[in-house]
């Protein structure tokens, strides 16, 4: 009921401020659609906050081999308005708005570009703490006698996360041979939940919006497929390319099509689950922070009594996210465990 | 960049970052952490074994005390019986060997005071007898010498001699 109101306040909001724009015709309009992409979508630059008009922001390594060669430089010497280096720049519009193209004979073109990007840099970190968690819980392990050791601190929560997931999921989807994949299961859970807490932090080094991003969830939603088929056993094959039911069904093989099918709208839905999930969260929370620019030429009462409402709503949105990363983790390892389970059936 | 279109770039630094995380965990820190809670998980299993195991023995050493407890308490029952028979038993028969005892000396004393009063008896006879004859000597002695009055005297004395033997 609540995310409903959200979302019909929001879109409301997208909808009634270029006209408010155009109405007032005073300074710069205030665009919430553009802020909120502006923030969710990938970018050259990580940027922190603006003072007086002037960014801050921290650049970020870009790796681009055009049609002369590889060029490695920070971002910040490309990232403000209209500056080019070394032949390449940030494209306004077009189909490349927003991405490194250089000109080639007149022709806008995009060059391999292996830039780290926010998203990348904000997925690496979420993998380094990630890592760093779990190395510090095995250290603790390791120095002590296992047996007689009750770990405390971050060992015991990271054991008793660990076993949540572990008893929890893993085991009883997965079924007997649940220790082969607990790797890959726990390392996806964890970096999808550190990603997920990592976005919600408003402020550098976190925000990067990485679990809302198409390509991060692409490639979990890709390991996730390997893991299945590659690890599957025969009697999944023999399901998919001969299953058990009527000759005419497979004699025209419409059973086996509608299989493979199924072996990409798993994954399939994986990916836009988590993606949709985390970019609808962020955009919400986004939209309604945009309720207070967006009423500041309003006037007094009512810019201040709706950013009271702004406020209200963004702390409550921040809580249901905080549940969001949890659960959205949870069902992408949970799904991930089924299907590992079911391809691993005899 | 589109909104729906997975870019390379992050796509590679994607795989190539989790990748890396991946085998360092699976290599490094899994093993360690899983191996110690499943560690962990069976020693307790085999702890709370050995405790219920533990507690099932106490529960049979208390129940054999128990027992032996009970056991002691019906033969000190028991002995007490006996001796409180064996005493009776013992008084009974001192009692009796008592009044054996007491009887036989009264019965022996008795038998001695008859033979006693017997041997007084008969010394005394035989006393009374000689002073009788001598008295009946020295009455003889003035009366006999008369030859009848000895004769018939004779007749007396063999009378008696008759009808003492």
């Amino acid at each position: 009921m609540n995310r409903a109101l959200i979302y019909i306040l929001s879109l409301l909001l997208a909808l009634a401020s270029p006209a408010k724009a155009l109405a007032s015709g005073a300074e710069e309009a205030f665009s919430p659609k553009e802020m909120v992409m502006e923030h969710l979508m990938d970018s050259y630059i990580w940027e922190i906050t603006s003072v007086k008009g002037h960014e801050i922001a921290v650049p970020l390594p870009v790796i681009v081999r055009s049609s002369t060669g590889w060029h490695v430089f920070m971002s910040d010497k490309i990232c403000h308005e209209g500056a080019s280096y070394e032949g390449l720049y940030i494209a306004k519009e077009g189909k490349y708005k927003n991405k490194i193209v250089e000109d080639v004979a007149g022709v806008q073109k995009r060059p391999l570009d292996l830039s780290l990007t926010k998203t990348a840099c904000g997925a690496i970190l979420a993998l380094l703490v990630v890592m760093v968690l779990f190395l510090v819980t095995a250290r603790a392990y390791k120095k002590r006698d296992e047996v007689d050791y009750c770990p405390k601190g971050l060992a015991g929560i990271m054991e008793w996360q660990i076993d949540s997931i572990m008893n929890g999921i893993i085991k009883p989807c997965v079924g007997e041979n649940y220790l082969k994949f607990a790797p890959y299961l726990l390392t996806a859970f964890f970096f999808i939940f550190v990603a997920n807490l990592l976005g919600l932090i408003p402020f550098f080094p976190g925000g990067a919006n990485v679990t809302g991003n198409i390509t991060v969830t692409f490639f979990m939603a890709f390991a996730t497929m390997l893991a299945v088929n590659l690890f599957g056993s025969k009697h999944y094959y023999k399901d998919i390319f001969w299953p058990d039911v009527p000759i005419f069904l497979k004699a025209i093989p419409i059973m086996p099509l509608i299989e493979i099918i199924g072996i990409f709208t798993k994954p399939f839905a994986l990916m836009m689950r988590l993606f949709a999930n985390i970019f609808a969260g962020h955009s919400i929370i986004l939209s309604i922070c945009s309720i207070i620019f967006v009423t500041a030429h309003m006037g007094v009462a009512l810019n201040s009594s709706m950013t009271a409402v702004s406020v209200f709503f963004m702390i409550f949105m921040n809580f249901l996210e905080l549940l969001v990363a949890y659960i959205q983790a949870y069902v992408f390892t949970m799904l991930s465990a089924v299907f590992i389970g079911l391809a691993q059936e005899h | 960049m589109g909104l729906l279109t997975p870019s390379g770039g992050l796509l590679f630094w994607m795989t190539l970052a989790f990748a890396v995380v991946f085998f360092v965990l699976a290599k490094f820190a899994f093993p360690a952490i899983l191996g110690s809670v499943r560690k962990r998980e069976q020693y307790i299993d085999t702890q709370l074994d050995a405790a219920k195991a533990a507690e099932a023995r106490i529960a049979g050493i208390q129940a054999e005390g128990e027992r032996l407890i009970a056991q002691a308490e019906r033969q000190k029952v028991e002995i007490l019986k006996e001796a409180a028979a064996g005493r009776d038993q013992i008084l009974a028969e001192a009692k009796e060997k008592a009044g054996e005892e007491a009887a036989r000396i009264v019965a022996e004393a008795k038998q001695q005071a008859e033979q006693e009063k017997e041997a007084i008896l008969a010394s005394a006879r035989g006393e009374v007898a000689m002073i009788a004859v001598q008295m009946a000597t020295k009455v003889l002695r003035g009366q006999l010498d008369e030859k009848q009055a000895q004769q018939s005297l004779q007749e007396i004395f063999a009378d008696e001699a008759a009808q003492n033997s």
